[in-house]
């Protein structure tokens, strides 16, 4: 018997990793799947409410949020291409003509 | 310590451990193993749960194809793991975004306690044996195709609209597009649909 807040703790801890991750990479790629962590730590508790509720609707959402991660990794890692043709680095300090 | 928690503690640390480990590799093909490391610790966290299903679908659709995605640019775009990656960024800016990481960490803990941890004896604990139908391939199907079937359908033109989009954004441009060079020779276009595969 593992309590639910346990679950949660660990999903919380995930989210907050890829939070770190956003934040502190400066590698484009690296900073994708931080995004794709956090997507993941949210179906984790999703998950873990669908099972202390007894109730199966989050396993329809934990579907959907795959389909939505994988649309952004195809995206982003398209654009993560053309960035590198254009720049010749993946260092998203560089990409700053939009800055001001 | 029974045998539910001692997977869930190995598993919940080998997850913790592998994500943190990701965002501190400098080389992007480590980060890439050590998150597929991470998913198939989570995908044991759902079994655990019930959800058998999903974590086959987890280890399948992530590590399977998308992580793999990940790995087909990363070899593709041929990145030095020498490059400079911003670790000359003062460290004060580190410091606050470690810092604001674990704050919001430790509110959605102190959340997550209040809320869920005191108190709800009724949903404290988790059975893990799963029941019957709970998490199978035919309930997830029943309820993908009755009540969120307009969802479901929805994510079919989102699949089509990012394969496009994709596409469009990971094509090299033609030599037609290109009026200031008009020397440019043509680029064969089907080299670069490859990018856009998943």
């Amino acid at each position: 018997m593992v309590p639910i807040s346990a679950y949660l703790i660990v999903g919380v801890a995930l989210f907050a990793i890829g939070t770190v991750g956003v934040l502190v990479s400066r590698n484009m790629i690296v900073l994708l799947m931080s995004v794709e962590l956090m997507l993941n730590a949210a179906n984790l508790c999703l998950i873990t409410f669908s099972r202390s509720q007894n109730i199966m609707d989050g396993h329809a959402f934990v579907f959907l949020v795959l389909t939505i991660a994988a649309a952004e990794a195809a995206v982003g890692l398209a654009m993560v291409i053309t960035l590198y043709r254009n720049r010749e680095t993946i260092n998203i300090d560089r990409f700053n003509l939009l800055k001001w | 310590m029974s045998l539910d928690l001692a997977i869930f503690v190995v598993s919940s640390v080998i997850a913790v451990f592998g994500a943190a480990m990701m965002i501190f590799q400098r080389n992007p093909v480590a980060s890439v193993l050590y998150l597929i490391l991470s998913l198939v610790a989570q995908a044991v966290l759902y079994v655990q749960l019930g959800a058998a299903f999903v974590g086959a679908v987890l280890i399948i659709v992530y590590s399977g194809a998308i992580l793999v995605l990940f790995l087909f640019v990363i070899m593709m775009l041929n990145l030095r793991s020498s490059e400079d990656l911003g670790e000359n960024s003062p460290p004060i800016h580190r410091f606050v975004k470690y810092f604001i990481s674990i704050l919001f960490f430790l509110e959605l803990a102190f959340v997550i306690r209040v809320s869920v941890g005191a108190g709800s004896t009724t949903t404290a604990g988790i059975e893990t044996s799963t029941d019957g139908l709970f998490g199978s391939v035919e309930s997830v199907a029943t309820l993908l195709f009755t009540r969120y079937l307009y969802p479901f359908e929805l994510t079919s033109i989102l699949l089509l609209s990012a394969i496009v989009g994709a596409v469009i954004i990971a094509r090299r441009a033609t030599a037609d597009e290109l009026p200031m060079k008009p020397d440019t020779p043509a680029e064969p276009i089907s080299q670069n649909l490859n990018e856009g595969h998943e």
